[in-house]
């Protein structure tokens, strides 16, 4: 099993590294502060270490359970109906143009 | 006229056929009481008045002209993590502090056409990730029973408001035991339903494969009322049942006699705090009094739950929470490189516990980690459900603690993530398989409220309240409000 735990094997408080903290915040497009980082790598090293429990389980015949529903769930009608109304929906954005939402320039000008 | 706010739902709607109140008088006599007493509990984080009474003159009109239904005039709470439109929908959160829907949850729809009234908004953990309302991120709501303890949560706004005789009922959601923790702690009943029985349309995401809406009452009867009004098929949500409508009341003063409860031993293990096995003791001893026959059973793998919930839950939170960039709805922080606008922006807009599971989900799901993690839990899930499969073979209903402690103190936990997630820790194995429960008060530990659970299988919300109402009526347990919040 590839990457039990990210955490610095040497690190007796089971801290997590604060490499793999930058790179799961930019992964989330999370910015956080330093006191932050520094509270997550301490918080998140316990509670995976807590999770490690889960090793102890013998799973390599086991389907992964995603839903839980058995029955068939029934399929709606594929049909064209009126969207919510353009302005109420644009009212919450923090920025609209033109019918749009608008963010800052992604491509060069 | 506060007397009128201690009426169950059932005894509510008696009163307004019979014409001894209106529903403008209830509706206001609610309104008074949360103005004297909301500033103590922050129960509610918005009181919708103006809508509130103008509901209530069009239920008083609808009961006049004979077509009132179980729910007309009856004046609720809703948590704010429910969509309604043209009401402010915050999710506790900074991130939608001026959010406005532009259009209703299915239960909300449900419960306008029903002739319900809106009291307002309740107070709740942001994102409805919490178990003490203490992520709220405006302010933190307390328990009605003592002010300087936790009500439980998420939904600890809506219990609190129950609890304290500010809303008739309300409404919740239940992801790990969002409705069941804070039912028990406040002293009220909650029932999370079976996934799929009820609609999420309009239920702002936190773990889709786990959240369900449900009631949060002052009685078991009420909690089958309004489970009745909110249940049934909705095209809007892929995983909503088809289901015939149902009488979750049908099974009402009928005899439990011959009723197989399961006690699972694993939710009697260390950590539960003996005053409330004591009380769950006397529950299941009047349960056999009653001529029901309880069954010691085992489900083996209820230790591995805590883990499995806080992988997969943060794992779909991380995802769900995705849409908060600051692009559709909510905050922004301006930046002109639209990465470092997502980035800031959500960094402002979310509070510690949210971020936390964002990181932790994140983390589950991330290249080289998945299958540890993510998929590990996602098979530990299967386990975990096959142990209630196995265990409803030999009997009808579970039987435990809703919480393993009574309501701990504000500041106890918040500073230790996984001493709050304990709290979690007998209520997260319904959600992971999928299945009714539900907390009904069952006694007193040192004034603080004690809560049982009962888990029922697949569909089996008619055995549970059948079993929960014939408790209720033999435990002469009664709501009543806490002298202390009056």
């Amino acid at each position: 099993m590839r990457g039990k735990l990210a955490t610095t094997d040497n690190d007796p408080q089971n801290r997590l590294d604060a490499a793999t903290i930058d790179h799961v915040a930019r992964l989330a497009r999370l910015e956080l502060g330093d006191d932050e980082k520094r509270r997550l790598q301490a918080e998140l090293g316990q509670i995976l270490a807590h999770f490690a429990d889960l090793e102890e389980l013998a799973t390599d015949q086991i389907a992964p359970t995603a839903m839980v529903v058995r029955t068939e769930l029934p399929l709606r009608e594929d049909a064209a109906k009126p969207s919510l109304p353009r302005d109420e929906v644009l009212s919450n954005a923090p920025e609209s143009r033109a019918g749009f939402f608008a963010v800052p320039a992604v491509l060069d000008q | 006229m506060s007397q009128l706010c201690s009426l169950s739902l059932a005894e509510t709607r008696a009163g307004l056929d019979a014409g001894e109140f209106s529903s403008l008088e209830v509706t206001c006599a609610y309104l008074e009481r949360i103005e004297a007493l909301n500033p103590g509990l922050g129960a509610y984080l918005l009181v919708t008045d103006e809508l509130a009474k103008e509901q209530a003159r069009a239920a008083d009109k609808r009961i006049a002209a004979g077509s009132a239904g179980p729910l007309t005039g009856v004046p609720i709470a809703l948590k704010d993590v429910l969509a309604t439109r043209g009401i402010r929908t915050t999710c506790a959160s900074r991130m939608l502090s001026e959010f406005v829907p532009p259009y209703d949850a299915f239960v909300v729809e449900r419960l306008r056409e029903a002739g319900a009234v809106f009291l307002g908004k309740a107070n709740m953990d942001e994102f409805a990730m919490g178990s003490s309302n203490e992520n709220s991120a405006f302010y933190p709501v307390r328990n009605p029973w003592d002010l300087d303890r936790v009500p439980g949560g998420s939904s600890g706004g809506s219990a609190a408001a129950v609890a304290a005789d500010l809303a008739v009922a309300a409404l919740g959601s239940d992801t790990g035991g969002s409705i069941r923790q804070p039912a028990a702690l406040c002293g009220t009943v909650g029932l999370k339903p079976t996934y799929g029985r009820v609609s999420r349309y309009g239920l702002v995401a936190f773990a889709s494969s786990l959240d369900q809406i449900g009631p949060i009452t002052k009685t078991v009867r009420d909690a089958a009322t309004l489970l009745g009004a909110i249940a049934g098929h909705d095209p809007r949500d892929s995983t909503s049942l088809s289901l015939a409508p149902e009488d979750f009341e049908s099974g009402f003063g009928r005899s439990i006699a011959g009723l197989r409860i399961g006690v699972p031993v694993e939710y009697f293990a260390a950590g539960l705090d003996p005053r409330v096995e004591s009380a769950v003791m006397d529950a299941i001893a009047l349960f056999a009094d009653l001529g029901a026959e309880p069954v010691r059973v085992s489900l083996p793998h209820t230790r591995y739950a805590l883990s499995t919930y806080y992988l997969l839950a943060p794992a779909e939170a991380s995802s769900n929470l995705a849409r908060f960039h600051g692009v559709r709805y909510g905050l922004r922080v301006e930046d002109d490189d639209v990465d470092a606008m997502m980035s800031r922006t959500r960094g402002a807009g979310f509070g510690a516990e949210v971020k936390r599971r964002i990181m932790l989900g994140t983390y589950a799901l991330s290249a080289g980690y998945y299958d540890a993690f993510y998929l590990k839990a996602q098979k530990a899930r299967t386990l975990i459900r096959a142990d209630f499969d196995q265990a409803f073979e030999q009997c009808d209903l579970l039987l435990a603690a809703t919480s393993p402690t009574t309501a701990f103190e504000l500041g106890e936990r918040s500073d230790d993530p996984l001493s709050m997630y304990l709290s979690d820790v007998l209520t997260i194995p319904a959600n992971i398989a999928g299945l009714p429960a539900m907390s009904i008060p069952c006694g007193f530990a040192e004034g603080l409220p004690v809560g049982m659970q009962l888990i029922g299988g697949e569909l089996q919300e008619g055995t549970l309240l059948q079993a929960a109402n014939a408790f209720e009526r033999a435990a002469h347990v009664a709501h009543r409000a806490p002298a202390r919040a009056v």
